[in-house]
């Protein structure tokens, strides 16, 4: 795998459960040797020098890592600490990381009392305490509401525009599009790279015809399978239907719902969503590219 | 779907108190059999506690529930056969094979071992988990072991399901297989309700109901509560976000500016007209960009609209 990230960057890793996320984080971040190749973390060899690129990095899970019987304040000291900012510069940053996660006033707030957006805000300010160039986000919004979710994002591209190199992992196609660019790993390789415009632009292979109707189930058992149908998936009243070429394909899709006595309210070419990009590059046996 | 059909789920007024403050405070809604409604809104909104007052896990203190026309309050036992609740983190056994943790729910709900395998091996197909049968449930992936718990909440044919942000942690593929799963449950006439706090997932809902404080705001199909959205959306695609913001906020017209990964969302009142607005600022900054549209609203723009609407509403009323 090779790749680059640079200063103010926002690098999404998508990819299956086990594709190696999770294993390319832990090699930039010092904790694991590479079996081969090189990685380098703000000009440091992360194999040579896992300590100093320790000092260089930010990290935060899904899990949040914060201490739940300690305060907002607590558990901001705890991780000054433990990155080794001290005196002035501790008092500025715990400064910061207060004002940034909202919670001013309430530092003494049990940790155990906040709600998910607050924790993840809070776990945020613990992870760039100490000015870290590199921020790895592991999954850092997993169960919290969409109006949070935005709020956290706004904080991430603050940061990016300070210079932060920000790599996130995420499941959801929703938060993959607010990354600049986007990485699609599939068992331990880069199937894709670029920005989410330009994967739904040009990764995948066949167009996308969307239809919609009362009967979505019955569509869905009449298009399976039937040829020309590379995949089908079904979005609410509605279904993605992967063809050759939309346009060309469009009357064969239509004589064939007629034909099973299915109506349908709408039937047109739509523009690719990351998720069709995402199950044709890595989906397997049941989404497989045309020509394949 | 004929309108004359009993809903499969109709609630009345329901309100629950933990201690002094009311979680729910009053919601009404129905679900008829094929329906896939999705409960969606911030952290507290009393998502989980409807799906756990509709499990019949804890009582409401007013109003009611009735699952295909019978009182779920005044007799939960009878209505329990046909309800099927799956939490955020459901219980499966981990040492246990695939195959065994299928069996043993199956047992529970006295299910001949006949259905149970004409059962089992659908849902294990439509899923892509029949080569893995006799693995241990402990060794699945994530996704893996929701769909193993989707198919055991499944295994006695129930008439309800209740999801409780049931694809956290999956990647889009096994998120596909499980909707599959649901949408073949659909055709059997099963009402399913789903909470979530993932606009991939509300978007796949029949309808959707946003809940804030206890309280519906909003509950009616995708497609109409998109039509609520005050406003229309511009995207302008540029690999200088923040330079985009900097020009276009301020010019009249614009409501809001969110910055995406290629592109930034601009929230406008009338975008016919304002595109060609946004168009000149930027060349007057000099901000290159790669195209410029109009796109439909997502669910989470809407929400996130509409959240932040009722507090500002609620924060100048007089």
């Amino acid at each position: 795998m090779s790749f680059e990230a640079r200063r103010g960057e926002i690098l999404g890793f998508l990819g299956p459960n086990g594709a190696g996320k999770s294993t390319t984080i832990r090699i930039l971040c010092g904790l694991l040797r590479p079996s081969g190749g090189r990685a380098e973390i703000a000009g440091i060899d992360v194999a040579r020098y896992p300590e100093k690129v320790r000092a260089n990095i930010g990290y935060m899970s899904q899990k949040f890592s914060l201490y739940s019987d300690l305060s907002v304040g607590e558990n901001l000291r705890f991780f000054g600490g433990v990155y080794g900012v001290r005196g002035d510069r501790l008092a500025k940053r715990l400064a910061f990381a207060v004002n940034m996660a909202g919670l001013k006033d309430r530092e003494d707030t049990l940790v155990a009392d906040l709600s998910g957006g607050w924790k993840q805000r809070l776990a945020l300010g613990c992870a760039v305490l100490h000015e870290p160039a590199i921020l790895f986000l592991d999954e850092p919004t997993s169960g919290v509401d969409p109006a949070s979710r935005r709020r956290f994002w706004d904080l991430i591209y603050s940061l990016a525009g300070d210079g932060v190199c920000v790599v996130i992992t995420t499941h959801y196609m929703d938060e993959a599009e607010y990354c600049n660019r986007i990485a699609l790993i599939n068992a331990g390789k880069l199937a894709a790279l670029g920005s989410p415009s330009e994967l739904k632009r040009s990764a995948i292979h066949g167009e996308i015809l969307l239809i919609e109707g009362d009967d979505p189930g019955g569509m869905l058992e009449a298009l399976e399978g039937s040829p020309g149908v590379h995949d089908v998936a079904p979005f609410g009243s509605s279904l993605h239907i992967v063809v050759d070429d939309a346009t060309r394909d469009q009357p064969a899709i239509e004589a064939l719902l007629k034909q099973h006595e299915l109506g349908w309210s709408r039937i047109e070419p739509i523009k690719p969503t990351l998720e069709d990009v995402f199950v044709q590059l890595v989906g397997g046996d049941r989404a497989r590219a045309p020509g394949s | 779907m004929t309108e004359a059909q009993t809903p499969a789920i109709e609630v009345h007024d329901l309100v629950k108190r933990f201690g002094g403050a009311p979680a729910i405070r009053g919601v009404s809604f129905d679900c008829a059999p094929g329906e896939v409604f999705g409960f969606v809104g911030p952290d507290g909104a009393g998502k989980t506690t409807i799906m756990r007052l509709l499990a019949a896990v804890m009582r409401p203190d007013e109003g009611s529930i009735a699952i295909e026309g019978m009182d779920a309050i005044a007799d939960p036992e009878r209505v329990r056969s046909r309800v099927s609740y799956m939490p955020q983190r459901f219980g499966l056994y981990e040492d246990l094979t695939v195959d065994e943790n299928i069996e043993f729910f199956a047992q529970l709900f006295g299910i001949s071992p006949h259905d149970r395998e004409e059962r089992a091996t659908r849902f294990l197909a439509a899923s892509g988990m029949t080569p893995f049968r006799k693995r241990r449930a402990g060794q699945l992936s994530g996704g893996m072991k929701q769909k193993l718990g989707l198919t055991c909440a499944l295994i006695h044919t129930p008439k309800v399901l209740l999801l409780d942000e049931p694809t956290a942690g999956v990647d889009p593929v096994s998120r596909r297989d499980f909707w599959r799963i649901l949408y073949g449950l659909r055709r059997e006439g099963v009402a399913i309700i789903v909470a979530t706090s993932y606009l991939d997932e509300a978007e796949r809902c029949t309808r959707l109901g946003l809940l804030r404080e206890g309280r519906m705001l909003y509950c009616d199909t995708p497609s109409t509560l998109k039509a609520l959205m005050p406003g229309e959306i511009i995207a302008i695609i540029s690999h200088r976000a923040r330079s985009v913001r900097e020009a276009v906020v301020g010019i009249n017209g614009v409501k809001g500016v969110i910055l995406m990964g290629d592109s930034v969302h601009v929230v406008v009142d009338d975008a016919a007209r304002r595109t060609q607005e946004l168009e000149a600022a930027m060349r007057q900054r000099s901000v290159s960009f790669d195209g410029i549209e109009r796109i439909s609203p997502s669910i989470e723009d809407l929400f996130v609209s509409l959240l932040t609407g009722e507090e500002q509403s609620s924060a100048t009323r007089q």
